[in-house]
């Protein structure tokens, strides 16, 4: 375990406040402006979008590199987890039944 | 916020936080995980519990994590963190419109405590801002709603992380739990045809420039899906009345 020392406790504040300036970024400023229609329109695609971008990356790759191994518990925990969230509608079965795949797969075989 | 009376009475708070509740587990998991990452890294146990309760934001702790670790120079981990956080940035874009109402420190609130899902979820309940003031408030107060319980899920699991490191094994995975609770938020948003196109055009292009630094793929992947999703719209023969646009 490490030792606190005054440097790294101000960086953390400043990552406090990259927090808050990237989070409100566009919102800041109170000067009167609007978005083009169009703009506004291709935004709600943004919300399903970036979560793609989060998710996909993170069930089919290994350390940055794809992987085309079919035994891999992540790949039938993400597939339970979303026939889970079509048959119930609910995201709470979702996690639910998709770690009920994924960890025996992952702790009991190695996958 | 939530912490003024008119935003947590009213009845849009208690409807924010029901529909947050279903997430906890999958924010806590990823909470956890996180806590537990900052200890095993090296950090102090007063740092990790400094950075769990202000900087609030797990793939910006989780880059910083090594950087600060290896003693890398101040403006190069403050600069890590905001290309990480670009996502954000693309957020407040969106949610300026149902922002702009309130006053500066109220907005600045909201904007720190407004993650992926708050967001996510917000905009789902909520496609177009408010007009009179009676939407707004309830707005607000649904936005608020829904901080509280993300805040509150990640920040005590957060806390756990870091006190039981040692005896949470990072190789069972229960990370994962926070994936397929990503994985939910996306089956529910995929409601239209372009949708699913913004997914998959999404998913390959992380996938594709994954090699880009900073997590500049999650960028990168939003706006490739966003700008073809935008130039396919014309070709929708018409869109059916009701779908949020």
């Amino acid at each position: 375990m490490g030792t606190t020392d005054l440097w790294t406790v101000a960086v953390i504040v400043g990552l406090a406040c990259v927090t808050v300036i990237a989070r409100s970024f566009f919102f800041m400023s109170s000067k009167p402006w609007s978005l083009p229609h169009w703009a506004q329109r291709g935004l709600q695609y943004a919300p399903i979008a970036a979560l793609a971008a989060v998710v996909v990356p993170e069930v089919v790759m290994v350390q940055g590199h794809l992987t085309p191994s079919l035994q891999d518990a992540r790949l039938y925990g993400a597939v339970a987890g979303a026939v889970a969230y079509y048959w119930k509608k609910n995201v709470l079965l979702t996690i639910v039944l998709g770690m009920a795949v994924y960890l025996p797969l992952h702790i009991g075989l190695g996958w | 916020m939530f912490l003024r009376r008119t935003h947590y009475r009213h009845p849009a708070f208690a409807a924010g936080m029901a529909q947050m509740w279903p997430q906890a587990p999958g924010i806590a998991a990823w909470g956890l995980m996180t806590g537990v990452a900052m200890v095993k890294s090296g950090m102090s146990v007063f740092e990790s519990v400094l950075m769990t309760l202000l900087v609030f934001a797990g793939s910006s702790q989780l880059a910083a994590i090594p950087l600060l670790v290896a003693g890398a120079p101040a403006w190069v981990i403050l600069a890590t963190g905001f290309c990480v956080n670009l996502r954000f940035v693309v957020f407040s874009l969106h949610m300026r419109p149902y922002m702009m109402h309130l006053p500066l420190w109220e907005r600045l609130m909201h904007g720190y405590l407004t993650a992926d899902l708050t967001y996510v979820l917000f905009t789902r309940q909520y496609p177009k801002p408010g007009t009179t003031a009676d939407e707004r408030l309830a707005q607000t107060a649904y936005l608020a709603g829904n901080c509280a319980v993300n805040w509150g899920s990640w920040i005590s699991a957060s806390l756990v992380g870091v006190v039981a490191a040692n005896f949470i094994p990072t190789q069972w995975g229960l990370g994962f739990a926070g994936i397929l609770c990503l994985i939910g938020i996306l089956c529910s948003l995929a409601s239209t045809r372009l949708r699913l196109v913004a997914v998959g055009v999404a998913g390959v292009a992380a996938v594709v420039a994954y090699a880009l630094p900073l997590k500049l793929n999650i960028v990168a992947a939003i706006a490739i899906a966003v700008l073809l999703c935008l130039s396919l719209e014309r070709f929708e023969p018409q869109r059916p009345a009701g779908t949020p646009h």
